[in-house]
């Protein structure tokens, strides 16, 4: 029991767990920005396993370790632009397209991982990221070890929610981010294209989380691709998804947007979450005078041709 | 360009859609195996020939289609009614680990028949449970299933990994992670002797007929589509909805427990943690191939069989990497979610 206590003491332990969370930081932040923008990405596991295999692979054959990292952050990217454009223009399925995208990005990482690497007996292995000490700070007693002796991915992820938070909640953007999500055809009447609003999000929100997959294996042991890498990242980020959603459940009256499935339970949610404790109305002030202190800056000349003109045919947002 | 919803859809059209996503994923495919350095003509007929070529790989094939199959019914009946349930696999581990629990010894003694039937239902019964919370949770306090049930999938996992090395281990299975095995008496009789194929295969495609006859002739089924295509319109028409996606939730949990413990009873009898190559989320992709429908979930367990069998034959024969299998499934899920979205909508300039 004391010996246990004493671990919680340690430094080296919350190091530790600071250098694996990495990867979850950038995960969860890269869930977070899609589901604020209105599009579920399930696509998290196969993105991740793809980001990791593409940079490591990058790494193997002769490129940098940034330039893997940027090389992974381009291949979650593009399987964003493949979910968005099957979820946004098209309409599909948002489920079931995340899934799919989460089979077929692991697969191809697999598959091309065989093609591209001989199978020995041992996995081939990159010189990972070292850890970087920050000058004067990583000397403070406990805190500098565990916040300023690590690698540099760990510094960006920590970097990365501050950067995400004050553009979610402090700039125009954000709030069309967020305004997308809740209810996007007030943005359309904005003036704003609620269509490239979700791409842009689910590209940059995918771009993230393989970053962070790399930055983990970099930082951590470096070794081969291990099959089912992402596998326990997989897990920890979903909770962080949903914990993202739970903070979208106290949405006004308006609220809910009009998913598929969602108008389903829309009569008991709200009380449902109010027994639950989380709706927080002091909170629901807040953003309201929020929302009333950041406008939108609307587009100096109205769009020509598709921006504003009503749509026709299909125009249910999901 | 736009798009408009068709009044009705020529049953050409909804026939060909998923052969058309199967040609384009076959087709998408050809590059990686392409970039393998392999012709992809030559590894096709490596890949039907692993899987049609003799008795034996036939009936592999199909001994793999029948969990599918039933996994596959499982998501097609739930994603009718719009539940999102994404843990046929977990119900799966569920179904198996609770065959093997009581088939062990628990009804040692009861007539062979008799106790497969328990035994199905035993499966039937974990599977349902396991869905019915994240259900419950949906549609009293709004928590999305999509996230409860894929979640449930790593506990249920887990947890299997927990029985097995602990409770449920078999002691006569040296040390190899392996639950205690069910009762001989109470396994599936082969169907054709000295292979693989069981009785699971005859009665998946009863199971299979019976939910398309609950599916299209009973009200049940037709309020479970109408809660699908507009929850709204169905509760002014007085169906109940909390009713009704529980009772979807009980029968799609059902299915995916139920292929569970057939495949325990008719190929592996104790449970490992590696028993199902993904069987739950195969089942995923066969519904969509199958657009939903109970007769086309059939076809496409199969194609989706002779895929993952075949691969592994061509992986031997050609040396492109069997993950290719995984590949094609999955570009036949997404394009098929194309084709669905041109059966259901023309393009007007």
């Amino acid at each position: 029991m004391i010996e246990a206590l004493d671990l919680l003491w340690n430094a080296s332990l919350w190091a530790a767990v600071l250098r694996i969370a990495t990867p979850l930081i950038f995960g969860v932040l890269g869930a977070l920005l899609c589901e604020r923008a209105g599009v579920l990405n399930l696509g998290i596991e196969g993105i991740m396993t793809m980001g990791a295999m593409v940079g490591w692979l990058s790494v193997f054959l002769g490129s940098d370790l940034w330039t893997g990292l940027l090389i992974a952050a381009a291949a979650g990217a593009l399987m964003g632009l493949l979910h968005a454009m099957l979820t946004v223009p098209l309409g599909l399925s948002q489920h079931v397209s995340g899934l799919g995208i989460t089979l077929f990005a692991s697969a191809l990482a697999y598959c091309l991982y065989r093609l591209i690497v001989e199978v020995g007996e041992s996995p081939p292995t990159i010189e990972p990221f070292h850890p970087l000490e920050l000058p004067v700070l990583s000397d403070i007693p406990f805190l500098g070890p565990v916040l300023f002796g690590q690698a540099a991915p760990t510094y960006l992820a920590l970097i990365a929610v501050a950067v995400m938070a004050y553009v979610l909640n402090r700039t125009p953007l954000g709030l069309a981010i967020r305004m997308t999500g809740e209810n996007p055809h007030a943005v359309e009447a904005q003036g704003l294209d609620p269509t490239w609003i979700r791409i842009g999000c689910v590209m940059v929100g995918s771009a993230l989380r393989p970053g962070g997959d790399r930055a983990a294996q970099r930082a951590g042991d470096g070794d081969g691709l291990r099959h089912r890498r992402a596998g326990g990242h997989d897990g920890a980020a979903q909770p962080g998804l949903s914990r993202g959603r739970i903070r979208l459940l106290p949405r006004g009256p308006q609220g809910q947007g009009d998913r598929p499935g969602r108008g389903l339970r829309r009569p008991g949610a709200g009380r449902g979450a109010a027994r639950l404790g989380l709706t927080c109305p002091a909170a629901d002030a807040r953003m309201r005078s929020r929302r009333a202190r950041f406008t939108l800056t609307p587009r100096a000349k109205p769009r020509r041709g598709r921006g504003r003109r009503p749509r026709r045919g299909r125009t249910t947002w999901r | 360009m736009r798009l408009e919803r068709r009044a009705n859809v020529p049953w050409t059209l909804a026939a060909a859609a998923p052969l058309a996503a199967i040609a384009a994923a076959l087709a998408l495919a050809a590059g990686l195996i392409l970039a393998a350095g392999v012709n992809p003509l030559t590894a096709y007929v490596e890949m039907l020939r692993g899987a049609l070529g003799s008795r034996l790989s036939v009936t592999e094939m199909l001994t793999r289609a029948v969990p599918l199959m039933l996994t596959g019914l499982a998501a097609a009946v739930a994603f009718r009614a719009r539940l999102w349930n994404i843990g046929g696999e977990g119900q799966f581990y569920v179904g198996a680990l609770a065959v093997a629990w009581v088939g062990h010894s628990m009804i040692s003694g009861l007539p062979p028949v008799l106790g497969i039937a328990v035994l199905m239902v035993v499966g039937m019964v974990a599977g349902a449970l396991l869905l019915a919370g994240p259900a419950f949770l949906r549609l009293r306090f709004g928590v999305d299933e999509v996230v409860t049930t894929l979640l449930l999938n790593f506990v249920v996992i887990l947890f299997v990994g927990l029985m097995i090395e602990g409770p449920l281990r078999d002691p006569l299975a040296f040390g190899w992670p392996q639950s205690v095995p069910v009762d001989g008496d109470f396994r599936l009789p082969d169907l054709i002797p000295r292979t693989r194929l069981h009785i699971g295969l005859p009665i998946a495609l009863a199971v299979a007929g019976v939910v398309w006859l609950i599916l299209a002739r009973t009200v049940f089924g037709t309020e479970a589509r109408a809660a699908g295509f507009n929850a709204r319109a169905a509760e002014f028409a007085g169906v109940s909805l909390p009713r009704t996606i529980m009772a979807v939730a009980l029968l799609s949990g059902g299915l995916a427990g139920l292929a569970g413990a057939i495949e325990v009873m008719g190929v592996t009898g104790g449970v490992t943690t590696t028993m199902s190559p993904g069987f739950g989320y195969a089942g995923i992709v066969v519904a969509m191939l199958a657009a939903l429908h109970p007769a086309g979930v059939v076809a496409a367990a199969v194609f989706v069989a002779t895929v993952f069998v075949g691969a592994d034959a061509m992986s031997r024969a050609t040396g492109v990497p069997s993950f290719i299998a995984d590949v094609i499934v999955a570009l036949a899920l997404l394009t098929m979610l194309v084709a669905l979205l041109f059966t259901s909508y023309r393009v007007r300039r």
